[in-house]
């Protein structure tokens, strides 16, 4: 796994998500409420979501990779 | 102008949305701007900085060449589509575009501009002259990501626009249960 991030390559693109992240999740609460504590709160769910779906999608592609 | 209050749990929201086909408009040519014409300004400055700053954030990755209109038969553009969400930010592309179709130079440097020639084999002699091969080889990577986020800026946009069309989407399990609200989506009457 270490190996897959420490490529100087690979983590600088993994880097790029967090702002990704950022964004989308709070552009996506602030479509849903319309106070900032609202849209914050919201926002950490949706960040919580995607993140967790990204490193299910990575815990997959890692077990791929070994039995591969 | 429509004017009608929606109350739920957390938040008591009485948001005038004014004309919403205007401000659907507005939302769409410049991110946010839709929300400042209803005087919803936080959330208004929030869509321009998130999405306006992750547009040219990409387009910055990918030296100004990742948001270009073509459709021609070995570069179709799709990804344009979708960038085209963030309204007034991606037009240059369309200008940029006619000019390269009519053999012109185009403006500020080439930027937006689709690459002049775009060979779609492996053939050498050919693969020297495609400028988009040559974006990919000075980009690497960067061509892709930036491609990505202003893809995603736009739509984003689509989002927003929504939003300052009909007003923010509430989550049913944040409604009032005790009865339903009068009105439509926020701030419109139903018909």
């Amino acid at each position: 796994m270490w190996s897959l991030l420490a490529t100087g390559e690979t983590v600088n693109q993994v880097w790029y998500a967090i702002p990704l992240v950022i964004v989308v999740s709070l552009v996506y609460g602030a479509t849903r409420h319309e106070t900032i504590p609202g849209i914050l709160v919201n926002a950490y769910h949706a960040a919580t979501w995607i993140v967790s779906f990204m490193a299910v999608i990575f815990g997959i592609l890692l077990v791929i990779s070994w039995w591969v | 102008m429509p004017s009608t209050a929606q109350t739920t749990t957390h938040e008591d929201l009485n948001i005038d949305l004014r004309n919403p086909g205007w401000a659907a408009f507005w939302a769409w040519l410049l991110p946010g701007a839709g929300h400042l014409y209803q005087r919803r300004h936080a959330k208004g400055i929030l869509f321009l900085v998130c999405i306006l700053g992750t547009y040219f954030f990409g387009l910055n990755l990918g030296g100004g060449h990742v948001v270009y209109a073509s459709w021609r038969p070995n570069d179709k553009r799709w990804q344009y589509f979708c960038q085209l969400g963030v309204g007034a930010a991606a037009l240059p592309a369309l200008v940029q575009s006619r000019l390269v179709r009519n053999g012109e130079e185009p403006l500020f440097g080439g930027l937006m501009a689709p690459p002049r020639f775009v060979s779609g084999t492996d053939n050498q002699f050919e693969l020297q002259r495609d400028e988009l091969a040559r974006w990919h080889l000075d980009y690497h990577a960067y061509f892709d990501l930036g491609t990505l986020f202003t893809m995603i800026a736009g739509l984003l946009n689509i989002l927003a626009i929504y939003d300052a069309y009909a007003g923010p989407m509430i989550m049913p399990l944040e409604r009032s249960s005790d009865k339903p609200p009068p009105n439509g989506p926020a701030g419109r009457p139903a018909t």
